[in-house]
């Protein structure tokens, strides 16, 4: 396992490289998935501003 | 064709009447140029080396630079939609502006790039080419300069946007261009730069007019 | 029997140009392109540093192109999406069409910079510097870069949607254009400069079992890609259809 970990002494460079790469995919599937609900708000309270009170859940929407 | 004569003389004689407006990008190009020796170092050696460099580098910008105005005082005034609803096909009115456009800014950089070569010890022999390589790429970023400055037309303070969007596309010339006075610096014939510069200036002149004529009726529509 | 195929074929492409059904078909796909994107990806990574042998020139370094190839790949895919769509939307004038370019940019703004900043990590080792400027398609990405973020903010500069879509599709195009030209005379460039520890990286000797995980992430980004760009166009839709009567009734599903 410490083997696999060490990388053939590249550790530093390849678990940089695929943690830097899982927070890009992470960052990206925030933001779409913010920019589809962010816009379902939005339109919720422009709509029917007297409706503020009731606000779709991210788990309604996905 | 009688339009496209017409348009030509008529930015001519504005930009005349208008003449701070010819004279600042070309200062700029000169300060740009001399400033770097300040910025890096007066020895002959090292300026000989990055002398191209600098040259075309403050070539670019300074075109940049002349090109805000391009379309914004038309479309500012009126004329352009004048223009855009007249009969004579747009994209040569386009064409027709771009050209009197290099014909008061490229040309006189023309004019001016082998004093700056020559204080930067370039050698004599390499002038030439060097003025046949600015003559060829000056057309080329006149053009895409155009094209962003159609996009930004109704945007106020365009001017640093051009920037972004064009800077990336004059790296061919850019490529060619400083090859092609390196090559002859050396000594050696910088022909294959040169006619790959000539190809993208007839592919810049013949499809740019289009995409800037096109940016500008969209944007005033 | 064709000519009903082919009614029923014009009648799915109009339909492609109707946001509520873009909408929903969207909000369908987006699930399974979920599920198969987060398998390949798994089965990719785990092909990738475990079972694909290490390179003998590379060592185990070489593992880190399964993340910089697929996104290299993917973001000149997504730039390719961008510009193709948005000169449909151009031309025709779909709203959808430009939907989806304002969709894929920053996505593919995204990946373009994976790309730059793993080709980074991925040259430290191999070539002792974080960043090669003699290497051809280390420059072509990094202009690939700045062609999204000028697309990005002659967007973000136009105050009418209408009006931004149509400019920027102009750019995209123009952009499109200039890929291949900028691609070639940088190659061009680069062979003049290039030193010859770069030469011996140059030839793929790759085998089987290394390129197989390859594909798999390859495949696995791009399915990725496709579900944020669902998502992403969900979004986008719904920011130029706020007031439209299917959407109150949507939302009315939703909150009752």
């Amino acid at each position: 396992m410490s083997e696999f970990l060490q990388m053939g002494g590249y550790a530093a460079y390849v678990w940089s490289a695929y943690g830097i790469t899982l927070i890009v995919l992470v960052v990206n599937i925030w933001a779409a998935f913010r920019s589809h609900t962010g816009a379902l708000v939005r339109i919720h309270h422009e709509n029917r501003p007297e409706r503020s009170g009731r606000q779709p859940t991210v788990r309604q929407i996905t | 064709m009688n339009a496209f004569v017409l348009i030509l003389q008529r930015d001519l004689r504005l930009a005349f009447r208008r003449w701070s407006e010819i004279a600042t990008p070309l200062m700029f190009f000169i300060i740009v140029a001399s400033l770097f020796p300040l910025a890096s170092s007066p020895e002959a050696s090292q300026l000989r080396e990055s002398g191209s460099a600098v040259l075309w580098m403050s070539a670019l910008l300074s075109s940049l630079l002349a090109l805000d105005g391009l379309f914004r005082t038309d479309a500012e005034d009126g004329s352009m939609e004048q223009l855009i609803l007249s009969p004579a096909p747009f994209g040569l009115i386009v064409l027709a502006k771009i050209l009197a456009h290099w014909a008061v800014s490229g040309v006189p950089l023309l004019l001016l790039a082998p004093f700056l070569a020559i204080s930067f010890y370039l050698p004599l022999e390499a002038l030439p080419t060097l003025i046949i390589a600015l003559a060829l790429a000056t057309p080329t970023l006149s053009v895409l300069a155009a094209i962003g400055a159609a996009l930004t037309v109704t945007l106020r303070g365009g001017g640093a946007i051009i920037g972004l969007l064009v800077l990336p596309l004059t790296g061919p010339v850019l490529i060619f261009g400083t090859r092609a006075t390196e090559m002859a610096i050396n000594g050696e014939s910088a022909l294959g730069p040169l006619y790959l510069l000539a190809a993208l200036a007839v592919f810049a002149i013949s499809v740019g007019p289009m995409a800037a004529s096109a940016a500008i009726k969209v944007a005033m529509e | 029997m064709t000519v009903t195929l082919r009614v029923r074929f014009v009648r799915w492409f109009h339909q492609l140009a109707s946001p509520p059904y873009v909408y929903r078909l969207a909000g369908q796909l987006a699930p399974w392109f979920a599920v198969t994107a987060g398998l390949l990806l798994l089965t990719g990574t785990y092909g990738g540093l475990v079972l694909a042998p290490a390179d003998y020139l590379q060592g185990d370094g070489f593992r880190i192109i399964y993340v910089h190839v697929p996104s290299a790949y993917l973001s000149m895919l997504a730039y390719i999406i961008m510009a193709t769509s948005a000169v449909v939307g151009f031309i025709w004038r779909i709203k959808m069409a430009h939907g989806l370019a304002v969709s894929a940019a920053p996505l593919g703004a995204s990946f373009t910079l994976l790309a730059l900043v793993t080709g980074g990590i991925w040259g430290k080792p191999m070539w002792g510097t974080y960043w090669q400027w003699a290497d051809a398609r280390l420059m072509s990405e990094l202009l690939l870069l700045f062609l999204f973020a000028g697309y990005m903010v002659l967007r973000a500069s136009f105050d009418d949607r209408e009006k931004a879509d149509r400019v920027s599709a102009i750019l995209a195009a123009v952009g499109v254009i200039n890929i291949p030209i900028i691609h070639y005379s940088v190659e061009w460039w680069s062979t003049l400069h290039q030193g010859p520890t770069i030469a011996k990286l140059d030839q793929p000797s790759i085998t089987m079992d290394m390129l197989s995980p390859l594909l798999v992430m390859i495949l696995g980004f791009t399915i990725f890609f496709a579900w944020l760009l669902c998502k992403r166009l969900q979004g986008e839709i719904l920011n130029r259809e706020g007031h439209a009567r299917w959407v109150e009734k949507l939302l009315e599903e939703i909150t009752r």
